[in-house]
């Protein structure tokens, strides 16, 4: 009998969450902190990711806080699905 | 040391000024705003709750909306001990929102979790080994099996734990707090530093890291 994997999870996936971005990245204190004007800017496609550096390494880390970013997201902009730009 | 933002403190938009002065004010006025405050973070709890609600199949209407009900009123709570901190970089019922949202998603997983055991480290075994028998084959096999060497030898208990926990066996971080009575920052960290520890480590022993991540996108 095989093992079995995660449902829907290959090994690039596997990986990232186990090694994260890499990259500096803002912890979940700060990302909460600055969580409405990122998703704003990210809205009027404004350059979130210059404005807010360590925000998309921090949401590429943490599924809870990027759960959280398309939520917000999704209910201030239902039209465009919540996802990232 | 935090990062630096481009974010700044600036004036309020003329709605969330007047929110704040609502907010501010003393009797029927304030407890109107309050009233109209707590609607709209109902409305944005029950909106994740939607969301979510394929987590929660055994959960009944009244228990979701009781849900919604607790994540609104202690995102009032936590807003009006913040209100302080509200510096006008979004508009306000944004912020204000954030609130409602971290208050519904934390309850639903921890919700969905209630009564279930953390999975053991040797199911976490199971899902390495089977993502390296899935993968491009010898190569993959042999950083995955590197992978599980180094969490068992060169992480210490509580970044192995958390690392294995959230990474491998899908525990979400709340629920993992609630359990460990810490909160989702500090785990984090314990996650942070366990990732750049394997990172390290598995650099060490030849992994080319960067190269085997563009390679699978």
């Amino acid at each position: 009998m095989s093992e079995p994997t995660a449902p829907g999870r290959g090994g690039d996936e596997l990986l990232a969450r186990l090694l994260g971005p890499g990259t500096p990245e803002l912890t979940c204190e700060e990302c909460f902190e600055v969580l409405d004007a990122y998703v704003e800017l990210a809205i009027a496609a404004e350059p979130a990711d210059e404005r807010v550096p360590g925000m998309r390494a921090h949401l590429e880390g943490c599924p809870a806080c990027t759960e959280e970013y398309h939520s917000l997201r999704a209910l201030l902009a239902p039209e465009e699905g919540g996802g990232p730009r | 040391m935090p990062m630096p933002s481009e974010i700044s403190a600036q004036l309020p938009d003329e709605e969330s000024a007047l929110w704040l002065m609502r907010l501010g004010a003393a009797g029927a006025e304030r407890q109107a705003a309050l009233a109209e405050l707590h609607g709209l973070l109902l409305r944005a709890s029950r909106f994740e709750l939607g969301r979510r609600r394929a987590t929660l199949p055994h959960l009944r209407p009244g228990d979701l909306d009781d849900l919604a009900q607790q994540s609104a009123d202690d995102a009032l709570v936590a807003i009006l001990a913040k209100l302080g901190d509200f510096r006008g970089e979004s508009r306000f019922t944004t912020w204000a929102y954030k609130f409602a949202l971290l208050e519904a998603s934390v309850k639903v997983r921890r919700r969905a979790w209630q009564g279930r055991e953390i999975p053991l480290e040797r199911e976490a075994w199971a899902t390495l080994a089977g993502a390296a028998r899935t993968e491009r084959g010898a190569e993959d096999g042999e950083l995955f099996a590197a992978i599980r060497e180094e969490i068992e030898s060169s992480l210490g208990p509580r970044q192995r734990e958390v690392l294995v926990a959230v990474a491998l066996n899908d525990v979400p971080i709340d629920v993992l707090a609630e359990r460990l009575q810490t909160n989702r920052g500090a785990l984090y960290k314990n996650l942070h530093d366990a990732r750049r520890k394997l990172r390290a480590a598995l650099a060490a022993r030849g992994f080319d890291l960067e190269l085997d991540r563009k390679e699978e996108r």
